[in-house]
């Protein structure tokens, strides 16, 4: 039977919402084996999260080397877990790590590589959303074992029947994959909210907001949604530059996706035009942001949101 | 140092865009230095211009390296005009349509060739939007990878590079012996306007253009034949609905409200 391996993203204690999404996708070609990598005495843990996931069997790697020095030592690792399951495919979250990961392996299994597809069918192919969204792109790859990133919340992750097996796998980390060296990390601030490429509602400030959040986060608070910022929020040290979502910042594709003082830059609209309802707020009718939006109200956010949250509460009431 | 930039020429982010056979038409549209490329430009003028102060001949340089058509020489002239000291072009019929495993391979020939010790890169391209070129330049060369470095600290003499990689994981500081491959966010500096002195300047800089057959590799292995991975079919999105868009009379929240609970958003 096909067989499909994936990477699977944690943050050293928790495991992400991808692994689900991921096992799912890969069950659609044939069977779905995750790989965790982890320090040692944390895999377990790790592995007990993904029990009512969508996955055939879980391959626990416990590895110090792999967190203190880098992509190229969890390249290493991850590779070597390849050679020995030797599957039809391999999947991994579209991020910044996720992505740079794809790219080595592909070199080192001689493999192509496709990053940010949204789609994975069980004949191999993917499907991109390219050019910020303006087309619809389905490829392939045709030399080695294909590498593939995919886009967070592409997919509803399946249940599962019964729960992965879970088995452990020693790799060695040689010292030309050593050659970084990791002496401090700070894993970014998170709050009680969603995780932007998780949610599917997210709620966007820009300069609009003149530092002042607070409107947002309520509106974001009640509907259940994750916060997100413009450049030109996250530059000004408005709010932390990991909830920047553009171009250079996350790429997000929600079912809704509120533009709050947020004028629409091409930048800003790369990392968000994909999602599937769009609603700006901004008090310049001429703000390009417009032209994305399915529903645009014309006034300030700080009169919009407020009459916004109490009609909402009212309504559910 | 010898350091080598990677700079791409792309088309310009606000262009409308065609696709021709699942390939960009790159001749329709307006090109432009990768704007994420000018701040790996700024990070290695501000590391080598204290280190050259005073120097007759500059002991250290810089040199930008670019895989594309012949037009590319304009995006490499305008990093020139910025500062650096020369540009290396690869430019060759059968490149066209090379995807990331090429291109990878094509500039790790030339900057192994070259004797550099330090690579800059942008962290992606605005067209392809990969954002794996860099990592790939390091394992094909087997150089240490210091990537989305929102800081970069070079020490000349225990030849090391310090950065802050800042991403949606957060903030990691890392550290390497040269050589090593760098790409820079774009919250690391401001790059710099030309100068006119910076423009006319960089009419007199080199620029070496490069075949395949220069460099040594194999036609066959780059371009569309040796992709090893193809595009099926490109179909252009339909166009949005035209949205709706009222001016805030008083009740814009309310109505903002009414379409949420209508559409069953919330
Ligand atoms: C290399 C590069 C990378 C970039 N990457 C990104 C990226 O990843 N993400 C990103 O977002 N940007 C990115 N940018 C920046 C981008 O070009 C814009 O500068 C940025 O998106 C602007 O942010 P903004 O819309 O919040 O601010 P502005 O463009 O200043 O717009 C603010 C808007 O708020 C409106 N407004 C003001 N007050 C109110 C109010 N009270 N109520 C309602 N509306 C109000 C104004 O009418 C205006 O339209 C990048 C730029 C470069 C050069
Ligand atoms: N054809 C190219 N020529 C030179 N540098 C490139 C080329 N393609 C990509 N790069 C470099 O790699 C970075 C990341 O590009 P990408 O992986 O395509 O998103 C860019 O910012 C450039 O520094």
């Amino acid at each position: 039977m096909t067989k499909i391996l994936f990477l699977v993203d944690h943050d050293g204690t928790k495991v992400a919402k991808t692994p689900g999404e991921l096992g799912t996708f890969a069950k659609r070609a044939g069977s779905a084996v995750g790989v965790i990598l982890a320090n040692s005495g944390a895999g377990d843990a790790l592995a007990a999260q993904l029990s009512g996931a969508d996955i055939d069997r879980l391959i626990v790697v416990e590895n110090d080397d792999i967190a203190k020095h880098g992509i190229a030592a969890a390249v290493s690792a991850f590779a070597q877990v390849v050679a020995s399951e030797k599957p039809e495919a391999i999947l991994v979250a579209s991020s910044a790590r996720g992505k740079e990961i794809a790219g080595r392996l592909a070199l080192r299994i001689a493999g192509g590589v496709i990053t940010d597809a949204i789609d994975f069918r069980s004949d191999l192919s993917t499907t991109q959303s390219v050019f910020g969204g303006s087309f619809t792109v389905n490829a392939k790859v045709k030399v080695g074992t294909p590498v593939i990133t995919i886009r967070p919340s592409s997919i509803e992750a399946g249940a599962a029947s019964a729960a992965p097996s879970i088995e452990k796998f020693q790799v060695t980390i040689e010292d030309k994959d050593k050659l970084v060296t990791i002496s401090n990390s700070q894993p970014p601030v998170k709050g009680g909210r969603p995780d932007l490429t998780e949610a599917k509602i997210v709620i966007s400030g820009g300069r609009g907001t003149n530092g002042n959040f607070a409107e947002v986060e309520a509106m974001a608070d009640l509907i259940g949604a994750a916060v997100g910022a413009s450049r030109a929020a996250t530059d000004a040290g408005w709010y932390p530059h990991t909830h920047q979502v553009g171009q250079t910042g996350k790429t997000v594709s929600p079912q809704l996706y509120i533009a709050c003082g947020i004028s629409g830059a091409i930048q800003h609209r790369a990392g968000m035009q994909t999602s599937k309802t769009i609603v700006a707020i901004n008090k310049d009718p001429e703000a390009p942001i417009f032209d994305l939006a399915d529903f645009g109200v014309v006034g300030d956010l700080f009169a919009v949101l407020p009459q916004a949250r109490e009609a909402l509460k009212a309504k559910r009431a | 140092m010898k350091i080598a930039i990677c700079v791409k020429q792309v088309p310009d982010s606000w262009a409308e865009k065609k696709m021709v056979n699942g390939r960009l038409d790159r001749e329709s549209v307006d090109a432009v230095l990768n704007d994420l490329d000018e701040y790996a430009i700024e990070e290695a003028l501000r590391i080598v211009e204290p280190l050259n102060e005073g120097k007759e001949s500059p002991e250290h340089t810089i040199t930008l390296i670019s895989m594309g058509p012949e037009r590319t020489t304009e995006a490499i002239r305008k990093g020139l005009s910025m500062g650096a000291d020369g540009g290396v072009l690869i430019s060759d019929p059968a490149l066209a349509a090379s995807d990331a495993v090429a291109t990878s391979k094509v500039l790790s020939k030339v900057i192994k060739d070259g004797g550099f010790d330090l690579v800059f890169c942008g962290t992606e391209s605005t067209d392809a939007r990969m954002s794996v070129i860099p990592a790939m330049l390091s394992e094909s060369l087997g150089w240490a990878q210091l990537t989305f470095a929102g800081s970069v600290k070079v020490d000349s003499s225990a030849k090391t590079v310090e950065i802050a990689r800042m991403t949606e994981s957060g903030v990691e500081t890392m550290s390497a012996a040269l050589p090593c491959v760098v790409s820079v966010i774009e919250k690391i500096n401001e790059p710099r306007y030309p100068s006119f002195k910076g423009i006319m300047a960089a009419k007199k800089k080199p620029i070496e253009g490069k075949t395949l057959a220069d460099i040594g590799i194999d036609s066959a292995s780059v371009g569309a034949t040796g992709a090893w991975s193809e595009v099926l079919e490109a179909q252009p999105r339909p166009p949005r609905d035209k949205g709706i868009k009222l001016e805030d009379s008083g009740d814009g929240g309310t109505k903002l409200a009414d379409y949420l609970l209508e559409k069953r958003l919330v």
